[in-house]
């Protein structure tokens, strides 16, 4: 395999397998605060296993997704190289607030595991909820970071070197909010609607109590964020037109410049011929979506040298998985708020457990495919408009076999996690059957 | 600026050593030790568990941040071991949560402890090796030289692996300490000061062959130590500290006992990085990689230092608020 690929692998591998942990510990802290809150609201001790249960479930999950995290800050230095040296000084200042946000959200984690008994209930209910907020806004630092590849700034590149560098410049910079409202979203949309979905699988076998409490929980955050995702979602599409026209280009595989520019709804992109086959198109749509003005004009990718374009299909195909997912979420959550006033009617209907099961992964997927939208979709680019991939990469040979170490070692620790957990929801159902 | 930026570096280099080193060595105990023993090692080990990853994690973002040429080339030149590093970390990481976690069965909790004792060791081995290679400073930025010379030399010689050894059995004898100090079973005290007592020992005798191979290596370590001020004050100290250490040892002191072991490592720690400064990356050609040519400029340096010193606030109070939770009482309940 060749080593630029590879170690592109590597990092995909290896963010891929992060993301997913660090959106879990993002989120399951307010469903596990929310859960203990209730508890001590009305006293039903269902509610205090169900806060004890997702909490075993974060503990696993910020475990793992800490070690993954750990072997990121080192990989970027592994892989490479030379972007780190040139950028560490610039966007690195996020991190190390993150260092203090995720030490906050260990220590919190930490006094909320063990300290049922030793603290304070209130007390213990407000260190749930800094687990919460640490985790959000570590997360959002990262992706701060992360947005800064996006639309460089803080900086004069003169000659290849970074000089009059601003290190708040650049951790606000033009792409930041639209990135982090949009990460954050989505972590709460696809944790929540995983989370609901497994009790959904789990309440159409035993109709257990604690089940229906938990999908209600977990499906009231995931709703409220599938519901404000597409607005989130348009906002950060029209900041990545302006930002990085190439990239919206290729999600849409809009080859031509045009005024009245199509939406143009699934489809294979054709590059050679550029040409879309077999596509829906929506004249005028994406100039509306781009610019808020249908006659707009929308720059295609022949306005860009063509070793200068993302690579198309991909960032086209997870586009549309990502916003495709994204409607049908939507959907679910407006039955959600439509079917609330006669809620626990609906929590006996087939057809709605088995919609909330098939999107348990749904939320996931878009959220690895958003994520290859927004790190393909830079491509060629590092830092956009500033240094190419392929020249940070590491001068070491080799990296096919570091990339299948990792690989391997991921896929070992996501059966065992998934494997874990299957254990530990048999644990809590078996309390319950026995008593009842 | 830019050196108190290293300054803190170095104390979360410390603290990692002292912190992290217990939780490493932690594992290498349980190795060590057989049966009830193991249990009890895991069991005074793992409530401050969940924190001890960031002291890593700090020093990564204050080289990137502030050093970034530091970052790059120590990656590139030490890949290998690192690599190997974050392997173990991964493995001993989630072994030592799913043991913890998982329902108590036999079989896998038997497995989870295999691979969370031998990953500390690999671990722990495998962070001495590249702190070997950081200090022998063989490190080549020419990458036109053989995959050899450039990638596996710096780092897979006598004085980087005799480095290797020297750090498991400095971590087990944190541990051994942290573990004593912990622990109320008189029995299991003697068990353990016994076992503290030779780790002490293997470590002192393993330090005078890090000196030795250092020598053969044709590294003046031993030198670079007596021409240092601070290095030999660090010396003086901590050999003056040994006898009070086995004193508390014996009486079982454990804040004490504690207290000069941490002082002692902090010493061996100060005293590197007497001799080191300001070089911070030695490589073979001559062109060693020092503070002044490694610092970022002033404005990354100083919103880096205001990161670090917001963070620190917020840290010490809420780190304090946990020991005060756990340590001061018994039982931790899981």
């Amino acid at each position: 395999m060749d080593e630029f690929l590879a170690a592109r692998m590597q990092m995909a591998v290896s963010l891929g397998f992060h993301i997913v942990f660090a959106c879990i510990g993002m989120v399951m802290p307010w469903f596990m605060f929310v859960a203990e809150w209730k508890w001590l609201r009305t006293k039903n001790p269902v509610y205090l296993d169900l806060a004890k249960a997702w909490a075993k479930g974060v503990a696993i999950f910020f475990a793992v997704g800490a070690v993954s995290g750990t072997v990121l800050s080192f990989e970027l230095g592994m892989l490479w190289p030379t972007f780190m040296k040139h950028a560490g000084p610039i966007f690195g200042m996020p991190f190390s607030w993150e260092g203090t946000a995720f030490f906050v959200e260990a220590i919190a984690l930490g006094l909320f595991l063990y300290g049922w008994k030793r603290l304070n209930k209130w007390v213990h209910l407000y260190t749930g909820m800094v687990v919460g907020i640490s985790g959000v806004l570590s997360g959002i630092f990262v992706v701060s970071a992360n947005a800064w590849m996006n639309a460089p700034s803080g900086f004069d590149w003169i000659n290849g070197q970074a000089f009059n560098i601003d290190p708040v410049k650049a951790m606000f910079n033009k792409a930041w909010f639209s990135q982090a409202h949009h990460m954050t979203i989505a972590a709460f949309s696809a944790t929540g609607f995983a989370v609901a979905g497994v009790h959904a699988v789990l309440y159409m076998k035993n109709k257990l109590e604690i089940h229906a409490k938990a999908i209600t929980i977990a499906l009231a955050f995931a709703s409220v964020a599938a519901v404000l995702q597409p607005l989130s979602g348009d906002l950060a599409a029209k900041n990545v037109a302006k930002l990085q026209p190439a990239k919206l280009a290729a999600f849409e595989s809009h080859f031509k410049t045009e005024e009245k520019a199509a939406l143009i709804i699934g489809g294979i992109p054709d590059v050679e011929n550029r040409e879309v086959k077999y596509a829906i198109k929506l004249p005028g749509f994406l100039s509306f979506l781009a610019h808020g003005d249908f006659n707009a004009e929308v720059k295609g990718l022949e306005e860009f040298p063509e070793e200068e374009w993302p690579p198309v299909p991909i960032t086209h195909y997870s586009f549309q998985l990502m916003v495709g997912i994204g409607m049908f979420l939507m959907l679910i959550a407006a039955l959600f708020f439509a079917g609330t006033y006669k809620w626990k009617h609906w929590l006996e209907k087939k057809w709605w457990l088995r919609l909330l099961a098939i999107a348990t992964p749904l939320g996931f997927i878009a959220v690895e495919a958003g994520w290859i939208v927004t790190e393909v979709g830079r491509q060629p680019w590092i830092i956009y408009g500033i240094m190419k991939t392929e020249d940070s990469l590491t001068p070491m040979p080799g990296i096919q076999y570091t990339f299948y170490t990792i690989s391997v070692v991921y896929i070992i620790l996501t059966f065992v996690v998934t494997w874990l957990l299957s254990r530990q929801i048999k644990l809590l159902q078996s309390k319950y059957l026995k008593n009842g | 600026m830019a050196e108190a930026n290293l300054i803190i570096l170095v104390i979360c280099l410390l603290l990692y050593v002292l912190l992290g080193g217990a939780d490493f060595g932690g594992g290498i105990l349980e190795l060590l030790s057989r049966g009830k023993a193991s249990k009890i090692v895991s069991r005074a080990i793992a409530p401050v568990w969940e924190a001890n990853h960031v002291w890593l994690i700090l020093v990564v973002v204050i080289l990137f941040v502030g050093f970034p040429s530091v970052y790059s080339t120590v990656l590139t030149a030490l890949h290998i071991p690192v690599l190997l590093v974050l392997l173990g970390i991964i493995a001993r990481g989630s072994a030592f949560t799913f043991r913890h976690y998982d329902i108590d069965e036999k079989t896998p909790k038997a497995i989870y402890s295999a691979i969370f004792r031998y990953s500390s060791v690999f671990t722990t081995f495998f962070l001495g090796v590249t702190v070997g290679g950081l200090i022998l400073g063989e490190i080549s930025m020419d990458y036109q030289l053989g995959f050899y010379t450039v990638y596996i030399h710096p780092w897979l010689n006598w004085f980087s692996v005799s480095m290797g050894l020297f750090m498991v059995l400095l971590f087990a004898f944190l541990a051994g300490i942290f573990t004593v100090s912990e622990i109320d079973d008189k029995d299991y005290i003697i068990y353990f000061t016994r076992m503290t007592k030779r780790l002490l020992i293997s470590l002192v005798v393993m330090g005078a062959i890090v000196f030795a191979t250092a020598k053969v290596a044709g590294h003046p370590l031993l030198k670079d130590f007596i021409n240092s001020p601070i290095s030999v004050a660090c010396i003086v100290i901590a050999t003056l500290a040994l006898p009070a250490f086995w004193y508390f040892l014996n009486k079982n002191k454990g804040n004490w006992l504690r207290l000069t072991a941490g002082l002692q490592t902090t010493l061996i720690v100060t005293g590197w990085f007497a001799i080191q400064f300001p070089v911070l990356v030695k490589t073979n050609s001559g062109h060693d990689i020092t503070i002044q040519a490694a610092k970022a400029p002033e404005q990354v340096q100083l919103f880096l230092l205001i990161a670090l010193v917001v963070g620190v606030l917020i840290i010490f109070p809420a780190m304090g608020f946990l020991y005060k939770t756990f340590k001061f009482s018994e039982e931790p309940e899981s």
